[in-house]
């Protein structure tokens, strides 16, 4: 057993660190953030550079090949920056769909794209009812001649604004919450029909509205088969859930090391902060909260994804658990800091902002509690409950 | 032991229940609901205009000041119902630093000339007052402070910075503690309870922008501001005495139990419209667990300020054991405020009223609340960090 990255994972670590730390300084992140885009071209060009977009596609588009482990070490790295380029929504979440569902023509036209740095997409799947339910969706797709006809609504679409391409969920059959009759298109972000509100969100990314009224779309641009895209949905946002689980580690472990340094130089009573054992104790529960995080991580990128349940185990196990990390970790933070942790000009209340809105991304704690529990335990039989019993 | 209200008390209730119903303005509560929502500034005449109203009537304004000085004289009782009824028709609430802080100090300690100066502007929400206590270096540890005050003939020479100032953009006055002597043999002998008219030459105010990007404090700057020596209440060096006092004061009504259990009720409305699993999420047993849990609380917390409130009805202002009503209050505050931002999912992420956004989404009843969330974390921190407030128990209450 052995925890340690292979020498081309300790290259890709290396890379994103000095890329962060030469292209991601305070001051440059806060410009970026404040801009009319929110975010910088040149980072992506860079990214295209690195070889950073093509981590998770297979070799034969041009992609590195990478597999989870990787995706884990780009997006720690982009936590500890708090890089705001839309990777997570391009590279993992609409670039993972389109390599499971795509016809080999689609791979090849959109794929070495997404790496060269050309098209950014994004993938609009909430709805206003839906909360995190991947299957309730409303937005309808009716067959009209060769083309499908969208009409609906979609919430809160990260990096739609910045995207070439929007990737939409939309039911094409069955009821508003059933599981079969969920279809993918992949449309241009310009066509007609569609109009985006774009906003910025309070952790300083960006987000839309997706109105869609009468979008014509292909059938050609159908991603995957008709009605039967909700299994390639979940999987992919499983992926995209231990993305965003790394780059909440990354976050943690900032807020760690900064809350750490910040009350060993902070005097009252003519002393360090630091030498109060109530501050000591709340310290160390934030390292041991962290350190659990990181762990709970290693599990889910380690474990067998390639199977279902193992795999909806692992990332709901990690994304609850990580969920209660981002809280006690996040305001500890802000609490230790005193008045410094409430004020926009200081570092720390941008990173547990962040972190906090990771926290409901792609599904809050309660939801993954939720889906552990049914995981786990809907299938233990009277046996099993009395072995268990007897044990404990 | 009864702790049903009197028929008195059930009288004062509806009386006050009428007077807001016909006199809170609602184009008021209006434009300070949607500058809520969309994290907009509240400006001088939302943050003044219920308190000059209720100036009008009775000395209302002043639940607790004594009548010979104007106030209202409420019994705890009173005082209780008349929070309740304020929360339960969301008044906006008065600021405190006026009513809640500087007038108890001023007509505690101050002279007649004080007195007569201040009281009434305080009472009527004319004259809008701020705090200057904490410094960059001097939080927990105030008595710490630098700001010094030097007598030269008839004034006092104030030089240095505070921070924190709450509302200090629309300040007319601000109650300093300065230090009157470095040399005092322990720095809390050394420090002066000062009343500084914010339009003296030399007094700068900049904003602090918090992280929902709310302006409420500002840092406040003195640059030899000369402060008139009539303006010391009481004696020199004995501001730490006053504070003292004053932070007691302060510490009365931080519970916020009325408006949390206000907050709670709305939780439960947008509980009610927003969708988990295809049923109302106040369906769901994880979230229906959380929003019991903080009732429990709040209610436990309401009986324990009222025993609280029962124990002060000699008027000396609470004890120390107050320090565990600030240190709940807050708790539940924002554990309500996080309930409210978990409760509409995905529309928590919407910065809105921002110069990049120019347009409103999402559920109307969704704006803002990550927002007050991260707002509120600075509960446990400001008027004294709920760690301050364990070690305040600690050492008068529980004597270790």
């Amino acid at each position: 057993m052995n925890f340690d990255f292979t020498e081309e994972q300790t290259l890709l670590d290396n890379m994103v660190t000095s890329f962060v730390r030469d292209n991601y300084d305070w001051d440059t992140r806060c410009n970026i953030v404040k801009s009319e885009e929110g975010w910088k071209e040149e980072n992506w060009k860079q990214f295209a550079e690195l070889g950073l977009l093509g981590v998770p596609f297979d070799e034969s588009y041009g992609g590195l090949g990478g597999k989870s482990t990787d995706l884990m070490i780009v997006m720690e790295q982009f936590g500890k920056g708090l890089v705001v380029e839309p990777y997570l929504p391009t590279v993992i979440l609409a670039g993972g769909l389109i390599s499971k569902l795509g016809s080999e023509e689609q791979k090849n036209s959109i794929i070495p794209e997404i790496i060269s740095g050309n098209v950014r997409c994004a993938f609009a799947y909430a709805e206003p009812q839906s909360r995190f339910d991947l299957n309730d969706v409303k937005t309808k797709a009716v067959l009209n001649g060769d083309d499908y006809v969208l009409n609906g609504f979609k919430s809160v679409v990260f990096g739609a604004g910045m995207a070439s391409h929007l990737i939409i969920s939309a039911r094409t059959d069955g009821d508003q919450r059933s599981e079969s009759g969920i279809t993918l298109f992949i449309v241009d972000t310009k066509s007609n029909g569609l109009t985006l509100q774009n906003y910025p969100t309070i952790d300083e990314y960006r987000a839309s509205e997706v109105i869609i009224e009468n979008l014509k779309v292909s059938k050609d641009n159908v991603l995957g088969e008709v009605n039967m895209a909700y299994d390639a949905i979940e999987e992919i946002v499983d992926i995209s859930t231990i993305a965003a689980c790394s780059e909440a580690v990354g976050i943690l472990q900032v807020l760690k090391d900064s809350t750490t340094e910040y009350c060993k130089n902070r005097k009252q009573f003519g002393q360090s902060i630091a030498k109060n054992q109530v501050i000591q104790h709340r310290l160390v529960d934030m390292m041991i909260e962290y350190e659990q995080a990181k762990s709970i991580l290693f599990m889910a990128v380690t474990a067998d994804l390639s199977n279902p349940d193992e795999r909806r185990k692992a990332v709901s196990a990690a994304k609850a658990r990580i969920g209660k990390a981002i809280k006690f970790v996040g305001e500890s933070a802000i609490q230790l800091h005193g008045g410094m942790g409430v004020v926009d000009e200081y570092m720390v209340s941008h990173y547990f902002k962040r972190a906090t809105m990771i926290g409901v991304l792609f599904g809050n704690t309660d939801y993954h509690m939720k889906r552990y529990m049914t995981l786990t335990q809907s299938g233990i039989s009277s046996s099993d409950e009395a072995i268990s019993v007897s044990v404990t | 032991m009864d702790t049903a209200f009197s028929n008195e008390d059930l009288k004062f209730q509806s009386e006050i229940r009428d007077f807001i119903k016909t006199n809170y303005p609602q184009e008021l509560r209006d434009s300070i609901n949607s500058k809520r929502k969309l994290g907009k500034e509240l400006s001088r005449e939302d943050l003044t205009a219920w308190h000059k109203i209720l100036g009008k009537h009775n000395g209302w304004s002043a639940p607790s000041w004594p009548k010979q000085y104007g106030g209202a004289e409420f019994t705890p009782t009173q005082k209780y119902i008349f929070e309740q009824e304020c929360a339960k028709a969301e008044c906006q609430y008065i600021m405190p630093f006026g009513i809640n802080m500087v007038g108890p100090v001023i007509y505690t300690f101050g002279n007649e000339e004080q007195k007569a100066q201040h009281l009434p502007g305080i009472l009527s929400g004319e004259v809008f007052w701020c705090q200057g206590y904490s410094e960059p270096g001097s939080g927990s540890d105030l008595a710490s402070l630098k700001t010094s005050a030097v007598k030269e003939g008839g004034y006092y020479i104030v030089n240095g910075q505070k921070t924190w100032t709450t509302m200090a953009q629309y300040a007319d006055w601000i109650f300093c503690l300065v230090r009157t002597n470095p040399e005092a043999e322990k720095p809390q002998q050394g420090i002066s309870f000062l009343l500084i008219d914010m339009k003296t030459p030399g007094v700068t105010v900049r904003p602090i922008k918090l992280m929902d990007g709310s302006h409420e404090v500002n840092e406040t700057w003195f640059d030899n501001v000369k402060v008139p020596v009539e303006n010391l209440i009481g004696q020199e060096n004995m501001g730490w005495t006053y504070a003292k006092f004053l932070l007691a004061h302060e510490r009365s009504g931080i519970a916020g139990v009325a408006r949390s259990k206000k907050a709670i009720e709305r939780i439960k409305q947008i509980a009610s419209s927003e969708m988990s699993y295809g049923e109302p999420l106040i369906q769901d047993p994880a979230f229906k667990a959380k929003i019991a849990a903080a009732e429990l609380e709040l209610s436990a917390l309401e009986y324990t300020e009222l025993r609280t409130l029962a124990k002060d009805s000699a008027g000396k202002g609470p004890g120390p054991e107050s320090s565990l009503l600030k240190i709940k209050g807050t708790d539940i505050q924002q554990a309500v405020t996080e309930l409210a931002m978990e409760a509409v999912g995905y529309y928590a992420n919407p910065h809105l009223g921002t110069t990049l956004s120019n347009e409103y989404v999402g559920p109307d009843y969704a704006t803002n609340l990550s927002g007050t969330y991260f707002n509120f974390r600075k509960a446990s921190i400001y008027g004294g960090s709920n760690e301050i407030q364990r070690n305040i128990i600690a050492k008068m209450v529980l004597g270790l």
